[in-house]
This record gives C-alpha cells, sequence and structure tokens, in this order.
C-alpha cells in the first residue's frame, strides 16, 4: 500500500449558533492514497462540504488534524499555508456564482497565476493558460468571452481551468456536476477522469448523488450529520453495505427500469439537528434497529469485512 | 383517440427584443384517463413551457402562443375565457412546482393556504374548509396540528407534502408536477415519490411528471414522452422506451447516466450542446450531434414513425435502427 497523500484525523468543526453549538464535522477521520479518489456522500446539511473546506482551512478546524504527505497542515502559519494552497485546490458546485461576472475567461483563468507566480512575463503566463484551456476542453476562441455568454458545462470547465493552473496535487471537487445536465454531466465526469490519469491527481470528490460518486471513486465514505457511518471501497459499498443508513441510501436511488421494484427502504421523518446533538448514535432517530445502547453511546468506526462501519450492530457481532 | 388531454400542434415563442426564443415546436401529446406521462428533456427542452401553456399562465410578455390546440375533456382551453380558466385552474389541473420554497407564502399559515384553495373553489365555511385542509395534511403525512405553522418552520421535503396537499385539495383530475423531487434529498425523494405513488391509486388522477431523471420516470410513469428542442423525438411506454429505445437521442441519454449495477470505465458522451433556441437546426434538430446523421436529415424534418401503437420515434432511422441493435 503506498503512502496516504492525506490523511485527516479526528476532525472537528463547531459552529456557534445562537441557539447553540453546531456540529456540522465531529470526530472525522480517512485517507486518500496518491492518485486516488475517495467519494465523501452524504444529504444536505451533513457536513460534506464544511469537511472539504476544512482540509483547505476554508474554515478553521475545531479539532482534529489534517496530515498532507505527514505533515499537520492545521498548523501551518498563514505565509507556509499560502504556498500549500498551490498544491491543493477546490473546485466549487455552482458554476454560475463562483465566477466573477465582470472577468473574461482569460483573466478568470489567470488570476491564480498572477497571485501566485509574480514575476512570470505575460507571455509565460498567456501560455499556460492557452495550455489549460486545450487541456480542460475550453475552445482557445472562447479565451474573451465573459461567463454568462457560456453554458453551465464550459463555466464548471473554467472552474476546473483555474484549480488545474497551478498545478496541485490534490483537488477537493465539491459538488462539481450536480447542477449540469446528464450529458453535459458526463462530459465533465470523463474529463475529470481523464485529467486525474494525465496528472495523477488525488480527489476528494463530494456529492450526494451516490451513481456519480460510484462512478468515480475508489473510496466511498458516507456521512451522517457530521460524522462517518461507514467507509469501504467502491464496490463493497454497493454490493454489501452495512450500516442502515447506507442501506437506506442506497435503496433511495430511483432505479431507471421499470421492471425493477427495488425493496426500498423509507426512512420516517427528516435529519435531526446537528445543534447540540444527543449522545449516541446520530442516526438512531431514524433507523428501524435502533436499541437502547444507541441511545447510550455513539458507535466508533470499526473493521467489519472489507468496510468500517460505525453502528452497534456490529460492534458487538451480532446481527 | 380518448380525449382526456390533448395537445396538437402547440407552438410557443419567447420574444426579447428582436431575439425570437423558439421554446415548443409544433408538439402534439396525449394523456389518457389515469395515466402518468413523464416528460423528459435536458434545461431549455420546453418541458416547463408546454406545462404553463396547458394552465394558461405563461407569461405574456414575452410568451407568446403562435398555433395549437389544448384539449381537455373536449374543449380547447384557449378558447376559454380568462374566468371559465380559473374555473379549471385547481380544480380541474393543478400544478406542483419544482422548489417548495418559494412556491408558499411565507406570510401566511399551510393551513390558510390549503383552505384558500378550497374556498376558491368549493361553497363552504372557513370552518369547513380549515377541516378539510387538516384532513388533506393528514393525506400527505403531516400531523393536522401543524396546520396554524408557517412555511418555514417546515423542512424541505415537508413543505414539498403542503404543495402537494394544496395541488390534490380540490381532487383534481389532471397534476402536473415540475420537477417535484430535484430541490430534494434522496431520502427525502424516496418519501415523497412514494406518496405520490398511493396518492395517484388513491385518486385515479393523471399526471404529468416533468423530470430529468430517468429513474424517477421508472417508477412512477406509465409512458414517456422524450423531449428535445421544443419537439418530442420519441414516445411510448415505459418499458418500449427504456427496453428498446429506437432516437438516438434517447439512446444518449440513457448512455450518460452511470448506473449504479454496472461498473463502466467512461461514460459515453454526445458531444457538442443541445441547440440555441434562437436558432434551431433545419430539418432534424438533433442531426448535428447525431452519430448517425445522413444528408436527408439536415434538410427534412422526420415524420413521426410508429412502431406499434403507442410506440413513436421522429427518426429516419427509426426501423433501421432497431434492426441494427438487435442483431
Amino acid at each position: 500500500m503506498s503512502e496516504p497523500l492525506l490523511e485527516v484525523r479526528h476532525l472537528k468543526k463547531y459552529f456557534p449558533t445562537k441557539s447553540g453549538m453546531l456540529h456540522a464535522v465531529d470526530d472525522v477521520s480517512f485517507s486518500i492514497e496518491e492518485g486516488k479518489t475517495l467519494g465523501l456522500v452524504g444529504e444536505s446539511g451533513c457536513g460534506k462540504s464544511t469537511t472539504g473546506r476544512v482540509i483547505l482551512r476554508l474554515h478553521e478546524a475545531t479539532d482534529g488534524e489534517v496530515l498532507y504527505r505527514g505533515k499537520n497542515i492545521l498548523e501551518l502559519s498563514p505565509r507556509e499555508m499560502r504556498e500549500m494552497r498551490r498544491k491543493m485546490q477546490i473546485v466549487f458546485q455552482d458554476p454560475y456564482s463562483s465566477l466573477n461576472p465582470r472577468m473574461s475567461v482569460k483573466s478568470l483563468i489567470e488570476e491564480s497565476l498572477l497571485q501566485r507566480s509574480r514575476g512570470m512575463s505575460s507571455a509565460e503566463r498567456e501560455r499556460r493558460v492557452l495550455a489549460i484551456m486545450d487541456l480542460v476542453g475550453l475552445e482557445r476562441r472562447l479565451a474573451h468571452s465573459y461567463p454568462h455568454e457560456l453554458d453551465g458545462g464550459r463555466r464548471q470547465r473554467i472552474g476546473i481551468a483555474r484549480a488545474l493552473i497551478l498545478e496541485p496535487e490534490f483537488v477537493v471537487l465539491d459538488e462539481p456536476v450536480s447542477a449540469l445536465d446528464v450529458c453535459v454531466q458526463a462530459q465533465i465526469l470523463n474529463l475529470l477522469m481523464d485529467l486525474q490519469k494525465e496528472l495523477k491527481l488525488t480527489y476528494l470528490f463530494i456529492s450526494h448523488n451516490l451513481s456519480v460518486v460510484k462512478h468515480i471513486s475508489d473510496q466511498i465514505a458516507v456521512m451522517y450529520l457530521g460524522k462517518l457511518a461507514e467507509l469501504a471501497d467502491h464496490e463493497t459499498i454497493f454490493r454489501d453495505p452495512k450500516h442502515p443508513y447506507t442501506k437506506a441510501l442506497l435503496s433511495a436511488i430511483p432505479i431507471p427500469d421499470p421492471t425493477a421494484h427495488p425493496d426500498r427502504i423509507i426512512l420516517e421523518g427528516d435529519v435531526a439537528s446537528p445543534i447540540n446533538p444527543a449522545p449516541g448514535c446520530r442516526f438512531r432517530t431514524r433507523c428501524r434497529w435502533a436499541m437502547p445502547e444507541c441511545a447510550e453511546s455513539c458507535p466508533e468506526l470499526m473493521p467489519n469485512g472489507n468496510s468500517i462501519v460505525a453502528c452497534h450492530l456490529y460492534n458487538g457481532g451480532q446481527k | 383517440m380518448n380525449d382526456f388531454l390533448r395537445i396538437e400542434d402547440l407552438t410557443v415563442e419567447y420574444r426579447s427584443g428582436r431575439r425570437h426564443v423558439h421554446a415548443v415546436n409544433s408538439l402534439d401529446l396525449q394523456v389518457g384517463e389515469g395515466e402518468a406521462l413523464g416528460f423528459v428533456g435536458e434545461t431549455g427542452a420546453g418541458k416547463t413551457t408546454t406545462a404553463l401553456s396547458i394552465l394558461r399562465i405563461l407569461p405574456n410578455p414575452p410568451a407568446k402562443v403562435l398555433s395549437g390546440k389544448v384539449i381537455f375533456k373536449g374543449q380547447d382551453l384557449f378558447q376559454l375565457s380568462e374566468r371559465e380558466m380559473r374555473a379549471i385552474r385547481g380544480e380541474e389541473i393543478a400544478m406542483i412546482f419544482q422548489d417548495p420554497m418559494t412556491s408558499l407564502d411565507p406570510v401566511k399559515t399551510v393551513g390558510d393556504q390549503i383552505c384558500e384553495m378550497i374556498q376558491l373553489h368549493q361553497r363552504c365555511s372557513k370552518k369547513e374548509a380549515w377541516q378539510k385542509a387538516g384532513d388533506m395534511l393528514e393525506t400527505v403525512g403531516i400531523d393536522r396540528n401543524r396546520a396554524g405553522e408557517y412555511p418555514h418552520q417546515f423542512s424541505g421535503g415537508m413543505k414539498q407534502r403542503v404543495v402537494i396537499a394544496i395541488a390534490l385539495s380540490c381532487r383534481p383530475s389532471l397534476l402536473i408536477a415540475d420537477e417535484p423531487t430535484t430541490a430534494l434529498d434522496v431520502t427525502i425523494q424516496a418519501q415523497i415519490l412514494e406518496l405520490m405513488k398511493d396518492l395517484k391509486k388513491q385518486y385515479q388522477s393523471s399526471m404529468i411528471m416533468i423530470t430529468h431523471d430517468l429513474g424517477i420516470v421508472a417508477e412512477i410513469c406509465d409512458n414517456v414522452a422524450i423531449m428535445y428542442a421544443g419537439c418530442v423525438l420519441e414516445y411510448g411506454s415505459v418499458f418500449e422506451i427504456y427496453k428498446d429505445p429506437r432516437h438516438p437521442y434517447t439512446r444518449a441519454l440513457f448512455d450518460s447516466i452511470p448506473d449504479v449495477n454496472r461498473d463502466q470505465e467512461r461514460l459515453k458522451v454526445i458531444n457538442g450542446l443541445p441547440p440555441d433556441p434562437t436558432d434551431i437546426p433545419a430539418g432534424c434538430p438533433f442531426h448535428p450531434r447525431c452519430p448517425h446523421c445522413m444528408e436527408r436529415c439536415k434538410t427534412e424534418k422526420p415524420e413521426a414513425v410508429h412502431l406499434n401503437e403507442t410506440h413513436w420515434v421522429k427518426c429516419f432511422l427509426a426501423r433501421e435502427e432497431g434492426r441494427r441493435a438487435h442483431e
């Protein structure tokens, strides 16, 4: 097994609110090997985007460690962190609101170079911008267009170009295809996979869409209310989901086959509030197998077969 | 032919300045009684515009219906007076919009919002209406004691349930649902779809389900219309469309969804983008992106080829394509 490029240990992010502490990310640990993709799935509000942002220190973590090639980046000075960000980039969900409407495609892509590579000649910058536009499949003639003139797929390509021009090693993809139509979504997914192979990138792919995550990820982590419920490689999690939440989530995907009659697990109620969560398992209020001990203590992530699961059903060995 | 709902040669345009956006182009469709029809297509295919023109709630200007008829239970809706039309909206045909956060009034209690619909169409006292509103909330799985609460006190899934309760409160015979679960999480989406399936059985109403998710259509609908650039390119029962898609666009649509039950190295993609609606290509609207494009596709509009009673395709290769696929 190769060394993990990124290792997250006991990461916590709490936001103070009027009604109490909001536990957005609560003790999350995982690692990503170099050149691989970890898919982080969960429903809205489960803390998946916050996790991505805390790793890049766009939010400061409340507690925990983020080791990048063995070095805890949460302890870096702002100056060292700026240098680090060259290697760690992010692509945002909404290509409509994450691009400055008053900047042309060329200046949008060039912007990151201006910030990070002072002293680079403008001819060199231009060469780099055009090269990256070729790489992500943006036609060169669009260099002087503005974001509003382009469709969602092209805008997302700008977002990818902006992230990749600094030649990063690690990219957080925060719902990069959720705002796109299926056909365009397929184009962008293929592009991301090609780029990964070509540039040996490591991805943290955040999404609520399980079929997309399965397609692109090597490993998948399922998150529920700030905690990891299950972590496994992408085949295992679909073939043999262990955590009751993973099972419900998988069964909820509508299958494009009218003859399929999925055995659907309908979860009762809504996600509980992440503000001052009660002790015990976060999922127990909606879990059909909830036991008395689920209310008492929070299950730890434990290896089970090929997966790592946080559920009392598996910790006692019974099921 | 049934006369429940029939759309004939509908053409709708949006006009802004000198630009004419051709949103819907001579569309023909039918929906039978008790049938659920899925409208599938990408953004800008004209799905919502078609739905809005059935109810005659297109913003005019900029939208303009250039031609066509919408025949509902034997009468042409476009010929009715505004007053007659108002009696149909909500009572006969109701609509569920995509975003439950914006389709509810934030300063009225949900109970009042359901009452509003009931009192508009039925002669009854406020007390009776309130009683019925409570019943409707229970039907969609919300405690009737919450009728006095405001939309912001509900979660997204609950709000969509309220919207469904309003739409169903007058027992419409046709329900148009415009991407009813797109704004919701998968587990909540599963709850709402389950609810809609139950209600459809219980109320026996017809439904038009507008969506871009082929999974949802497979679950809820009887028939599917695949829309592209304001036209229907293929129409058939879900079984026909999912087992034997004939139009190259329909196939491309299926190929571009990652399949959870299969491992794929790469997704097949169609190159290019849907056409600019101000400038729809001559001939078959899909020809610039079609892998099987021939000379005649560029100039001639393909007529519907009927493969059997329910399944038709607008493609010159409809029969051949099928043969090739079976070989």
